[in-house]
């Protein structure tokens, strides 16, 4: 039987393959011959265009085999594997797209796509330095072989059903990635972990040709931040989705996979602060090659850990006998950065020394420390069963007891130091700047911490097993730090008023048009304070689960939640069953909330559909958990979630505080000045 | 000025007595934090509250009655282990090489931040010492490519 469709993906994937196998060898004779004036058979530059050539026609490749995948998806085409497996006919259309990400083939295919387009952006733009684009290019062409490779050989998303007879219908998608939320959320954190390599070439490129100064940084910049902020976006989506479908009440439960996305994070954050020391004051060069690298490197040993089945993980759709490609690549990747670090890494020389121990460059010191401390914990609490099972002979649970322990601290630091470091000044800070600077946040903090004693939040009175404590310490240091920005706000505004005699607030924007960069990087860090504060209000959660009749009620902190009726429906793709509860806080009815319990018919599987009551002060999360087989009565758990919604509101100000960071800034404006007449006579006519 | 720093020191240091002030948790509590409900609902076992658990109910009063007998929280913790398997511990709290997971983490921000103290001093020395680096020859032409490459 002839299946043009995968045919067509399966040849266009060999063709990327190609393609890129020659853009790495291509890219790499020709950069080696014009390195080492050696004379080829053909002319080495147009080599090296040819390679260029072929890395942007490997992305046109790669995309007609993501077409052709989408295509089977869409002309439900269960003659693929994969498309029996991660569809039916009855799957809406936005989910058939979402079918390219949900299984291991298709994620590795998206991965694979995505780099190459991320590699077609770049070729195209290679006029700001074409030397090194090039060598980021042929670098690039080097990862995406590995991709190719692996979809070639070891995880086809084209293959056929054994027997090659399309079964009359699939098995359908995974239930719980039945969110619009999942439509984004994976290509969002993709192009977050896929991102990096580019940063990560251009690194990699400027050692091995020995770039000088920091032009490198200038034009990776912009690559880490969006790279930073997709992953940051990534990441919020997969907690939001975790939040508002797995129904367990919370965001964030330290699985594998979660802890795969975050220590990248923590590593391109830790890159993003640790280049300004080397585009400020050309100090710790060798560091920052080596932070991309591991930044890189870790986004790989997330997707090796949780793909190769060595760490156990509820993303269980994604295990497979592919990490042994992982592993070999990695080891690939470290022998190489290692190799070239060896061997031109003496050009990296610092060009500033310190001048004062209280100053800028100490405090993002200090910042890379917490950062990398916070990645290590992660990796090592995710690795630690496996380390546990080789010592002891058996796998030791390490969740978020241990995490809450171990990361919360770390987590109060790097709070500590978003407040401390932007007010410190680069070089020296005098010790009038020092009180100037922090009289006001402290006072803050200590305003902050005795006003919540005073409203309850007593650490001598805990309950929450230290959360209380670490809750206090969390807000109030945060009160400190949004101080700490918004006089440094109000104090650049004040200077710009009295130039332009413009108002506070207009004064502050162009203030910041002039310094995108820098009240960006406010504007991110008052966002990850309001997300430390939301984070912080979990030490206050509740929780209440009962069987509920009509009218049965659960009270809890001021809410009483009243059935009114339950009940059963059914529809073409699931199965439901739903309990309606009426809302009341202090007495006066606020809403009604449905939440349900469905079981999709093709998938066989169930899923659960939590109703939340969001307000600022806390989330009224309602879970329909099951039914009582006896008396046939609905089960209901109910969690008060405090401050949830500041940590939505929190990513919010970061993305936009990134998107102000990646504006251009204003550039300076030459006032033009009333020449006296005669004038110009005088010092010699407008040519002097 | 100097007596407002002191009244500040004196407020935090009030603050500081009044977060190492004793919590009110109880030995149940505290031991059933130490512990997961083995039923799959991954939950604490002192928070685990879902209806028709099967083994949340018994396993409190299991710890209950050790209490009362008196025996040690390693002891308690080590016969649950024994009964449930290691996964019934919600961290590595069995001592020996389980005191490794706790001890690295925090080892490794105290050597980073010595490694830190060691780096700023190193970079303090030199700021006295070093003496503007001339530009080499290669890397002269190797500015000029990168002017051409990029006007």
């Amino acid at each position: 039987m002839l299946h043009p469709m995968p045919s067509f993906g399966e040849l266009s994937l060999l063709l990327a393959l190609m393609l890129s196998v020659y853009a790495l060898f291509a890219g790499a004779l020709s950069l080696w011959a014009i390195a080492h004036k050696h004379q080829l058979a053909v002319d080495a530059e147009r080599l090296r265009e040819t390679a260029r050539r072929a890395g942007i026609a490997s992305f046109v490749a790669v995309s007609c085999a993501v077409f052709a995948l989408v295509w089977a998806a869409f002309t439900n085409d269960y003659s693929v594997d994969y498309i029996l497996h991660h569809t039916n006919r009855s799957l809406a259309t936005a989910y058939k797209f979402s079918a390219l990400w949900s299984g291991q083939e298709g994620s590795l295919l998206l991965w694979a796509w995505l780099l190459s387009g991320y590699g077609f952006v770049l070729r195209l733009r290679d006029k700001a330095d074409v030397t090194l684009h090039a060598y980021a290019g042929t670098i690039l062409a080097g990862i995406q072989i590995f991709f190719f490779l692996l979809l070639v050989f070891a995880a086809r998303p084209f293959s056929l059903v054994p027997g090659g007879v399309a079964p009359a219908d699939g098995l359908g998608l995974n239930t719980l990635l039945q969110y619009p939320e999942m439509v984004i959320h994976p290509p969002m954190l993709y192009l977050g972990y896929v991102g990096f390599s580019v940063p990560f070439a251009f690194a990699l490129g400027a050692l091995m040709m020995r770039y000088p100064g920091e032009k490198w940084i200038h034009i990776t910049r912009r690559w880490t931040m969006v790279t930073w902020l997709f992953l940051t976006c990534g990441i919020c989506l997969g907690m939001h989705w975790a939040y508002a479908v797995l129904g367990w009440g919370g965001y964030w439960g330290w699985d594998p996979v979660e802890n795969a996305s975050l220590m990248p994070w923590l590593g391109g954050t830790a890159f993003l602060h640790s280049v300004m020391m080397q585009e400020k004051r050309g100090m710790m060069k060798r560091w920052n090659v080596w932070l991309i690298f591991v930044t890189f490197m870790l986004s790989i040993l997330g997707t090796l850990l949780t793909r190769s089945g060595l760490v156990s993980s509820v993303h269980a759709f994604a295990q497979s006998s592919i990490g042994d490609w992982f592993v070999i690549f990695l080891a690939i990747v470290a022998l190489v950065c290692t190799f070239t670090f060896v061997l031109q890494g003496d050009h990296l020389k610092t060009e500033n020394h310190l001048e004062s121990y209280v100053s800028r460059e100490s405090s993002f010191l200090f910042n890379n420390l917490v950062l990398l401390t916070a990645s290590f914990v992660v990796l090592w609490g995710t690795l630690y069963p496996v380390l546990s099972e080789w010592v002891n002979g058996s796998k030791e649970t390490v969740g978020p007891y241990y995490y809450n322990r171990v990361m919360v601290p770390i987590g109060l630091a790097l709070l500590f130091l978003t407040g401390v470091g932007p007010l410190l000044a680069w070089r020296s800070t005098s010790l009038r700047a020092i009180r100037r600077n922090f009289v006001l946040p402290c006072i803050a903090v200590i305003v902050t911490a005795l006003a919540l004693m005073a409203f309850g939040v007593r650490p001598w009175h805990d309950d929450s097993y230290g959360g209380g404590i670490y809750a206090l310490v969390c807000i109030a240091l945060g009160a400190g730090v949004i101080t700490a920005i918004t006089s440094e706000f109000l104090r650049g505004a004040g200077v710009v008023r009295t130039q332009t005699d413009k108002n506070l607030l207009a004064s502050a924007i162009l203030l910041t048009h002039r310094n995108t960069r820098r009240y960006g990087g406010y504007l991110i860090h008052f966002g990850i304070v309001v997300l430390f504060i939301g984070i912080a209000g979990s030490a206050f959660n509740r929780s209440e689960e009962h069987e509920m009749g009509f009218g049965d009620s659960i009270q809890l902190n001021g809410y009483k939640l009243v059935c009114q009726s339950f009940s059963q429906d059914s529809n073409a793709e699931y199965d439901t069953d739903y309990a309606l509860l009426d809302v009341f806080h202090n007495g006066k009815k606020i809403t009604q909330l449905a939440p349900e319990h469905r079981f999709y018919n093709a998938s066989q599987q169930p899923l659960t559909v939590v109703a939340i009551h969001s307000t600022l002060a806390a989330d009224l999360y309602v879970v329909y958990e099951g039914q009582n087989p006896d008396t046939g009565r609905p089960i209901i758990k109910v969690f008060l979630n405090p401050l949830v919604n500041w940590i939505w509101i929190g990513v919010g100000i970061v993305i936009f505080g990134t998107f102000i960071a990646l504006v251009p800034p204003l550039l300076p404006v030459s006032r033009k000045v009333e020449v006296p007449a005669g004038a110009a006579a005088v010092v010699g006519g407008p040519n002097a | 000025m100097h007596k407002r720093v002191f009244h500040v020191a004196l407020l935090f240091a009030a603050a500081l007595t009044m977060l190492g002030a004793g919590s009110s948790t109880t030995t149940l509590d505290r031991i059933g934090h130490k512990l997961e409900c083995p039923c799959g609902c991954a939950e604490i076992l002192s928070e685990c509250n879902h209806v028709g658990c099967p083994d949340s109910g018994p396993m409190i009063d299991e710890l209950r009655k050790d209490i009362v007998a008196g025996q040690s929280e390693p002891a308690i913790l080590n016969a649950f282990v024994a009964e449930y398997g290691p996964v019934v511990l919600a961290a590595p709290l069995r001592g020996g090489f389980d005191v490794v997971a706790w001890i690295v983490p925090f080892a490794v921000l105290v050597l980073g931040g010595l490694g830190i103290v060691f780096v700023l001093r190193r970079w303090h020395r030199h700021t006295q010492l070093a003496a503007p680096a001339a530009p080499v020859a290669d890397e002269e032409a190797m500015r000029e490519r990168i002017r051409r490459d990029t006007e």
